[in-house]
């Protein structure tokens, strides 16, 4: 008599994973992407030399397959004999470490200000997103390179700067996910059974939201990574001999004509982990979206 | 009727949304009791106010919107004029509410038993693990299905009707004196509305919580409900036990009400219907305001507004209220 009415309903886990899965595209996005953290969390073991030591014996040395490469220096070397593919390897520490520096900064004041604005709604809701409008208004990078000059140049500030441009995105999409949420009928009863404001807004509404706020954080990530390397390239953001990928591309602008290498494989990787990032997104966006569920 | 019974009483509540000079007023001065142990039926079409009359009772009514009332006495405590909190206190303690349409009365994020637990939880503590068994308990209380696996599930794995039944566990997860159960069977198909509303009823009277039924379905009050309050653009035009009110309805709006139903129109071509609708902010009459659409009305309805007639405990807002057979006495 005692038989199991019903088979196990799937755990949420495993059903996010069913629908991601589906998508090639997104699984070689997470590979490439879990390839990099790895990169990233091991660099000392795995790159061959230091990322700040130069080789003057061997200044532009082109990557081991091409005519002159050396062994030992995979990718080849830049203009003062520093190993690319070491610089690289390290660089994709500085790079994620930064994109998820944004992201999460953006995302913690951008999802309290959401919040904040479609719950109270009224003045608040108006005083925010006048200032979420005025933010956008602006083109991102100009405001960042501005911030940037006010504070000075260095990895943290242009962190700072980028996390308040990319703010609004994540003031918006909270605030319509809450002001979709409010009316249902739960919150009401949540409401009617004591819960508070705090408990009402981080408790019962947040965990509906969420799902838009994931995707975007993480297609949020590439951009981040991306608006870094560009500040870097303009000498605003990592100061050398950091290893980060935007100004190794600022510094390797010199030999655009002469090492295409020291170009190529900077631009390369940051084309290939921001392509990642964003198949990745959509990949989430098609698992987590119930609308786009069969 | 001035006992230790009386669980609500509710005295000359009225909602009012806008401001400036046109206010829309949804509730209008209404009064009722709700005893202990008693069911009580609020029915009227849309937008009579039914629904907004309870959410102003559990102080849900936001700020474009006004409560007014003379008095909310629940328990000998004075809803209005209670602070915010103190009044939560209270409400969620001892009163709680289901609502219409159970898809959306869930938390979607959580599953259903962390939502039950959290309730109990709140309000009466307890250890992981009785908490647990206690959600158990109450799932098989109302009625689902091998409830130690039930419990685990997430809102969208569960049927309308069990959603239902969930909320119900929820509602009286934390023994309420009384419960507001709003239009709780408008969603639900007819096989399991019957279900849910006898499961109701046997909570109500296990536990002899009061019970405000909140619905358009004059069948299931008739059924269900030991006293009816029926509602008309804001007001209550009649209340009453139930087995009086439909036997002999005094207020003609309650007559067209009951002879809208298709059950009254056997052997007729056309089901009887009162013409018009309900009035809005704009539309407001003179006098009576079920004037324009009454049968009966005269010029004296079309100037004057007319109280409460009939003995306490069984009034209706008519200057000629019907008689026995129907008709309007003059």
């Amino acid at each position: 008599m005692t038989q199991q009415l019903s088979a196990k309903p799937m755990s949420p886990l495993a059903e996010f994973w069913f629908y991601f899965s589906q998508n090639r595209g997104a699984l070689a996005g997470l590979a490439f992407v879990v390839f990099i953290v790895l990169l990233a969390v091991f660099a000392n073991f795995i790159a061959p030399h230091h990322p700040h030591e130069q080789f003057r014996d061997a200044i532009l040395v082109p990557p081991v397959w091409a005519e002159g490469g050396m062994s030992q220096y995979w990718l080849g070397t830049d203009g003062v004999g520093r190993d690319i593919l070491s610089r690289l390897i390290h660089g994709a520490r500085l790079s994620l470490l930064i994109g998820l520096l944004i992201v999460t900064l953006s995302l913690i004041m951008g999802i309290c200000l959401g919040l904040i604005a479609g719950y109270f709604g009224g003045f608040v809701d108006t005083a925010i997103m006048r200032f979420a409008d005025i933010l956008l208004s602006m083109p991102a990078l100009l405001l960042a390179i501005a911030i940037v000059a006010i504070l000075g140049p260095s990895i943290v500030n242009s962190s700072l700067a980028l996390s308040l441009v990319y703010l609004p995105h994540y003031v918006r999409l909270t605030r319509a996910s809450v002001l979709s949420e409010i009316n249902k009928d739960y919150v009401v009863s949540s409401r009617v059974a004591g819960a508070g404001s705090l408990r009402l807004m981080f408790i019962t509404i947040l965990p509906n939201c969420l799902a838009p706020l994931i995707v975007q954080a993480t297609l949020g990530f590439s951009n981040a990574i991306l608006d870094m390397a560009a500040l870097g390239f303009l000498g605003l953001g990592a100061q050398p001999p950091l290893p980060e990928w935007g100004s190794m591309l600022a510094t390797a602008r010199e030999f655009i004509q002469s090492a295409w290498w020291v170009v190529t494989f900077p631009g390369l990787i940051i084309l290939l982990t921001v392509l990642a990032f964003n198949l990745m997104g959509d990949g989430l966006r098609d698992a987590l979206d119930p609308k786009l569920k069969q | 009727m001035t006992n230790d019974k009386k669980l609500l009483s509710v005295n000359n509540l009225s909602v009012t949304f806008g401001t400036g000079d046109n206010p829309f007023t949804a509730v209008d001065r209404i009064s009722y009791d709700v005893d202990a142990g008693e069911v009580l039926g609020i029915v009227g079409e849309s937008g009579s106010g039914k629904s907004v009359s309870s959410l102003a009772l559990m102080g849900l009514i936001d700020f474009p919107g006004k409560v007014r009332a003379d008095s909310l006495t629940f328990e000998h405590t004075n809803l209005i004029g209670l602070s915010e909190n103190a009044r939560r206190k209270i409400t969620g303690d001892e009163i709680a509410m289901i609502f219409q349409d159970p898809m959306t009365s869930l938390n979607p994020s959580f599953t259903v038993g962390n939502q039950i637990m959290e309730a109990i939880e709140v309000h009466q503590g307890g250890s992981k693990k009785e908490r647990r068994a206690k959600a158990i308990d109450l799932l098989q209380q109302v009625g689902i299905p091998a409830p130690e696996s039930r419990i685990d599930s997430y809102p969208h794995q569960l049927s309308g009707g069990m959603s239902q039944r969930v909320m119900i566990a929820m509602a009286i997860a934390c023994d309420p004196k009384l419960l507001i159960a709003d239009e709780p069977t408008t969603a639900l198909d007819v096989t399991i509305q019957a279900q849910i509303i006898e499961l109701l009823l046997k909570l109500q009277r296990e536990k002899n919580m009061g019970l405000i039924l909140i619905t358009h379905d004059l069948a299931l009050v008739a059924e269900a409900a030991d006293r009816v309050v029926v509602m008309y653009a804001g007001q209550i035009v009649e209340t009453g036990p139930a087995n009086e009110i439909f036997k002999a309805p005094r207020h003609p709006y309650t007559q067209a009400l009951m002879n809208s139903l298709p059950e009254s129109a056997e052997g007729h071509d056309r089901l009887k219907a009162l013409p018009g609708v309900v009035p809005g902010a704009l539309d407001r009459p003179q006098g009576c305001l079920l004037n324009p659409r009454c049968p009966y009305a005269t010029d004296r309805c079309r100037v004057e507004e007319p109280g409460y007639y009939g003995p306490e405990g069984r009034q209706s807002k008519c200057f000629y209220p019907l008689d026995d057979n129907g008709r309007p006495t003059q």
